[in-house]
């Protein structure tokens, strides 16, 4: 894990625009770390790991879903959890109650959330900041609530997938590891997506709308419909997350896919790795999952939340002191070995003259 | 339904509403002054749940006459934060202010849950125990108690914002912080002292909750999103506006329950932000 996360970043170096690294290089590092992700399962073969693996994946994916209306196109949804409630919902429901094919359930899940986000655009976009960020609280809040009291979903009980049908149809195994490329799978995908997003006239037109809302206006970008694709392919991509988590779990219930601090992992895992980079999420969610599964272990045992203060604690100094995220830093000192070359080579220059 | 329900009704939501309105006033506050959502808020009221049960099971006070005493810790708590924290954030971007705050809300409840354990605790026994009649209708004492104090407690913040010369310091900041400065005001005491007065508010709502409301460390959590509602409905920085805004939410959400559930009511008072957010994004009384 060590190795792909040190090359992922390096590999984020040369693919930011400002680097000098290149193509083919770029090319060689990214296909390099793609088979390490490809190879973890066949070198790490204790579940627990795995499955440490798979939740780092999964929160990666989030991440960067997340990463499309939170860090692009600057609209802080703090209640996409929202969006992956309803995925798992919705395909688990489609699975167990009407027997249809788990990718197929998957994509409905992701097409529902999708088409809701437009209707929560539809009417949150006209709000700025703030404003738009607690409406977002509000609708998952009414979500959780609806799905804890509807019997048909379970209720407050949950609903549990049976194990009976196991197989790729089905997305229900045994076994950690076709989960593990399942989620590599997917998280490449919304990879993919965003890189594509990021280099094509949407990327502009997000960006624009994040530092220059009124310059983006008075030249036209419709900022509203602009807001709600950023928001409908992040809630989409959201969806699809739940549903990959309703099918590793087997079981869902309102506490574990429709709990509030989802959303704020969410958006951490993105600000923890930089907001609006391609890779920043990733990292990010490496070093959350370490923080996490860390303070659990040390502290945890204690039965008196130890772990929690610690993580909350975290959660504020990041927030104050290094809001720009790993990938912040990793500019600043790239800035700075700059600077200092720059200046070496004048000093040099000086001594010769 | 009868009559004499539905007044009952009507008087307990327009009584939980005048301590929502008071916890909104400290969120709106803060807000207007900084531009900065707390989303700890809930915590501070938390706090001064947990400051009224602690001096009341420790030294057998009771909350009625600790208040003064838990409104001074919450201000205390208020301007510290203020002064080792949030003063960091002041020009930060929003993203980094959001998280700031919610990393404090979580850092609380954990704190709380850390050193008071997660259990529900109650204040068993308070001078304001027990239930009243006025004018034909069954009320608790404590609530009624609540309520008052809660208008009280308004009515000075209202007082204190447009009668002295501090208050209108505040508002000047709040109207416009460039400017303010230039009278000589000086902002950084005038956003400590809005962390102070917001803190303390919602501190003294948590007292007098605390005589009739179950206290743990999550206790804030419905409480922080309620006064998102009224402080919108209300309009951000509007002290008369959240005080209406509270009664309103109060008896919505008490009706709400009585009429479709008490599962549902908080869902009911969320719809209703949102669709004040729609039609209404400034506020009943906020300015465009």
């Amino acid at each position: 894990m060590n190795i792909q996360e040190k090359t992922a970043i390096s590999a984020q170096e040369l693919l930011a625009p400002d680097s000098h690294g290149n193509s083919s290089v770029k090319y060689i590092l990214l296909a390099l770390v793609v088979v390490c992700a490809l190879l973890v399962p066949v070198v790490v073969k204790d579940p627990s790991h795995q499955n440490l693996a798979i939740l780092i994946l999964m929160a990666a994916q989030l991440g960067v879903a997340w990463n499309i209306v939170g860090g692009y196109a600057g609209q802080v949804s703090l209640g996409h959890v929202a969006f992956y409630g309803l995925g798992a919902y919705t395909s688990t429901l489609l699975l167990t109650q009407w027997g249809l094919n788990a990718w197929l359930a998957m994509l409905c899940g992701g097409i529902l959330a999708a088409l809701i986000s437009l209707v929560i655009g539809w009417s949150c976009f006209r709000l700025n900041g703030h404003y738009f960020g607690m409406a977002t609280i509000a609708v998952a809040e009414i979500i959780q609530i609806i799905f804890t009291n509807w019997e048909y979903a379970g209720a407050a009980v949950g609903l549990t997938i049976p194990m009976d049908q196991q197989g790729w149809g089905s997305m229900i195994f045994a076994d950690k590891e076709p989960y593990y490329y399942i989620a590599l799978g997917l998280l490449l995908l919304t990879l993919l997506t965003n890189y594509w997003i990021e280099n094509s006239y949407l990327g502009y037109y997000f960006r624009a709308i994040k530092d220059e809302p009124d310059a983006a206006r008075s030249l036209g970008i419709n900022l509203s419909r602009y807001k709600q694709i950023a928001f409908a392919v992040s809630s989409f991509f959201t969806a699809v997350g739940g549903s990959l988590y309703a099918q590793k779990e087997l079981y869902i219930d309102p506490g574990s896919v429709l709990h509030t601090g989802l959303s704020i992992k969410m958006a951490l895992v993105s600000i923890l790795g930089g907001v609006g980079t391609l890779l920043g999420p990733v990292i990010g969610a490496g070093v959350l999952t370490f923080i996490e599964e860390g303070t659990r272990a040390l502290f945890g045992g204690s039965g008196r939340g130890t772990d929690l203060v610690i993580y909350a604690a975290l959660i504020v100094v990041i927030a104050v002191y290094y809001p720009t995220g790993v990938m912040g830093w990793i500019k600043q000192f790239f800035a700075r070995r700059k600077a200092v070359q720059a200046q070496q080579v004048k000093d040099a220059k000086g001594e010769t003259a | 339904m009868s009559l004499e329900i539905l007044i009952q009704t009507l008087a307990s939501g327009i009584l939980i509403g005048l301590i929502y309105a008071l916890v909104a006033i400290g969120l709106t506050l803060i807000f207007g002054v900084m531009d900065i959502v707390n989303f700890s808020h809930g915590e501070f009221l938390m706090f001064g749940m947990y400051s009224s049960f602690w001096m009341y099971s420790l030294f057998a006070l009771d909350p009625m006459f600790t208040l003064p005493l838990t409104a001074l810790f919450l201000f205390a708590l208020g301007v510290m934060l203020y002064k080792l924290i949030i003063k960091k954030i002041t020009n930060a971007p929003m993203l980094s202010q959001i998280f700031t705050t919610f990393g404090l809300m979580m850092l609380f409840r954990g704190l709380a849950q850390f050193f008071w354990k997660p259990d529900f605790r109650t204040v068993d026994h308070s001078i304001v125990s027990g239930s009243m009649q006025i004018f034909g209708i069954q009320v608790g004492t404590p609530q009624v108690t609540a309520g008052v104090g809660a208008i009280l407690v308004t009515a000075g913040i209202y007082l204190f914002l447009t009668k002295t010369r501090a208050g209108a310091a505040l508002e000047a900041t709040a109207a416009d912080k460039e400017a303010a400065q230039l009278m000589g005001i000086d902002s950084q005491k005038m956003f400590a002292m809005a962390w102070g007065i917001g803190a303390a508010c919602a501190g003294v709502a948590g007292a007098l909750l605390s005589t009739f409301f179950p206290i743990f460390p999550e206790v804030g959590a419905n409480f922080i999103l309620i006064a998102f509602v009224v402080v919108n409905l209300g309009g951000f920085g509007s002290v008369i506006g959240a005080l209406f805004a509270g009664i309103i939410v109060g008896v919505i959400e008490v009706m709400g329950g009585f009429l479709i559930g008490p599962q549902y009511k908080l869902a009911l008072v969320l719809s209703l932000f949102l669709a004040v957010l729609m039609f209404r994004p400034q506020g009943l009384m906020g300015k465009q």
